[in-house]
């Protein structure tokens, strides 16, 4: 009798000191891993003065993809354009400088980081460009580095044309 | 085997048709109308009453490569090392009688056929052609099997081999896709005319003219039923949409 009961209270008490250590656990897990911080898209200038997306963002948030893979059939099979959800406008509007891009404004930023978070991988930007359609202002405003470069790669050519 | 015989049953009505409007506009006939163009309302699909064209005046066609290079440049195509793999949407191709001697030279791009075979042989749908003729590969859908090219008795479709930067935001192109000239779809939805054409007017050579076959009071169409055009490989029965005069 005795034996069943010392047998009890060492279940009992293993059982305890378990479920301790395993909310110790925890404890630390929590404090001392990172969780892969929730994705905040960079709104644009742009947007920012649109204020609104195409549709209402919890929509979008959801159904964008849809949204896009409906509006390229509709222009490219059927020749529909200016609908709202062309892949033209969403880069033009929301896309961010850019420093991988030279200062251009890309939709990099904006797309992948809720895509990133969710590990969705698009190829849409292999074929489209990931640019805004206003590149030419940017160009505009040469780094005086830039434009010795220019100046350089224009005095190259003038020595090669002399030969 | 009924497939085919529906299609030659089309291919008939479809050539007694087109007699029909012919034949109607040379009674009408009298002005020339030049292609007045109009953007299609915004969310409107491309319609089948018309019907794109290109009429190249080999007469007119010089030596030179106004249009190729308008095509690049729009299209953003120029090959950047000079491969024989580069695409190549429009090329000239130069023709020399032997007897005489005359020298000739032609602008070939994709002729948006009638009956376009790379649309029959495409296993996914991707080769098609829209309501009003013109012939594209979508390439969202493109595998890149290249049967569509094998398939074009024109040489007219290009394989993308490289890895492409720098697209133009109007005209995606991607490596391991199927390409060839849209007719500038982009700028004709947009009431323009084709990079080549206007490139080729400017010139002052006037040798390319761009408009709606259906349309018996289109410029096009009423230089059509004045002088004989010619359709290249006309044997085949594709029916292109580009035609040829003084060739
Ligand atoms: C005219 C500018 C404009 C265009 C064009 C546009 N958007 Fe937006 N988008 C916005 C704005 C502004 C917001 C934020 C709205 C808000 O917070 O109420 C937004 C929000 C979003 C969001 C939600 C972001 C978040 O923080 O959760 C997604 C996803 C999105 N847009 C995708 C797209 C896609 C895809 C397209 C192209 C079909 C597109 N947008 C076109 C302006 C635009
Ligand atoms: C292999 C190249 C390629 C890839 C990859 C590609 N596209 Fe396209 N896309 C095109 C071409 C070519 C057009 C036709 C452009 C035209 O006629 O204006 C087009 C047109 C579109 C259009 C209509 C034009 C516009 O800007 O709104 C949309 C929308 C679109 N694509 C969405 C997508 C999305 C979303 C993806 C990724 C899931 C994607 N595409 C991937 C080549 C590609
Ligand atoms: C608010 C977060 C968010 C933003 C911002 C966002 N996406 Fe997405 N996107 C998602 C999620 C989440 C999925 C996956 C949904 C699923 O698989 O059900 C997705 C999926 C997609 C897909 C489908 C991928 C596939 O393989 O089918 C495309 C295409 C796409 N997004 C395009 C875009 C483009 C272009 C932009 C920038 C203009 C963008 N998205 C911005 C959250 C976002």
């Amino acid at each position: 009798m005795t034996d069943l009961r010392q047998t009890k209270t060492y279940a009992v008490l293993t059982a305890a000191l378990f479920m301790m250590s395993l909310l110790f656990m925890a404890g630390a897990a929590g404090a001392g891993e990172e969780r892969v911080p929730l994705p905040h898209p960079a709104m644009s200038e742009k947007a920012q003065k649109a204020e609104n997306c195409v549709a209402p963002v919890s929509e979008m948030r959801r159904y964008h993809m849809q949204y896009l893979k409906h509006q390229r059939v509709e222009t490219l099979r059927k020749g529909v354009r200016g609908n709202p959800y062309s892949l033209k406008s969403c880069v033009n509007c929301h896309a961010v400088k850019d420093k991988a891009a030279g200062g251009a404004r890309t939709a990099d930023a904006f797309c992948s980081s809720c895509h990133k978070y969710a590990a969705v991988t698009i190829d849409c930007f292999s074929c489209h460009t990931n640019k805004a359609a206003d590149r030419k202002k940017t160009s505009a405003v040469q780094s005086p580095v830039s434009q010795l470069a220019a100046h350089l790669e224009k005095a190259a050519k003038d020595r090669s044309l002399l030969k | 085997m009924s497939t085919s015989n529906k299609q030659t049953a089309d291919l008939a009505r479809r050539r007694f048709l087109s007699g029909a409007v012919a034949l109607g506009s040379v009674s009408i006939a009298s002005g020339f109308t030049l292609y007045t163009a109009s953007a299609r309302p915004k969310g409107e699909p491309a319609s089948s009453k018309i019907r794109w064209g290109l009429l190249i005046d080999t007469g007119k066609c010089e030596d030179c490569n106004i249009c190729v290079e308008a095509c690049k440049t729009e299209n953003g195509w120029e090959g950047h090392r000079g491969n024989l793999t580069d695409p190549q949407w429009i090329r000239k191709v130069g023709l020399t009688d032997k007897r005489t001697g005359k020298k000739q030279s032609l602008p070939v791009m994709c002729l948006h056929c009638e009956y376009p075979p790379c649309v029959d042989v495409c296993p996914v749908g991707a080769s098609m052609k829209r309501a009003d003729g013109i012939v594209l590969v979508d390439r969202h859908l493109c595998i890149g099997c290249r049967y569509c090219m094998m398939a074009c008795p024109y040489g007219a479709r290009s394989f993308v081999h490289e890895k492409v930067t720098n697209q133009k935001p109007y005209m995606p192109r991607g490596q391991g896709t199927v390409e060839s000239c849209t007719l500038c779809a982009h700028r004709i939805d947009d009431g323009r005319i084709p990079a080549c054409v206007e490139a080729c007017t400017k010139s002052g050579r006037e040798a390319m003219l761009f408009g709606d076959l259906n349309d018996p009071q289109s410029a096009i169409s009423k230089r059509i039923v004045q002088v004989s055009t010619t359709k290249l490989r006309a044997d085949l029965g594709l029916e292109p949409n580009v035609r040829y005069v003084n060739f």
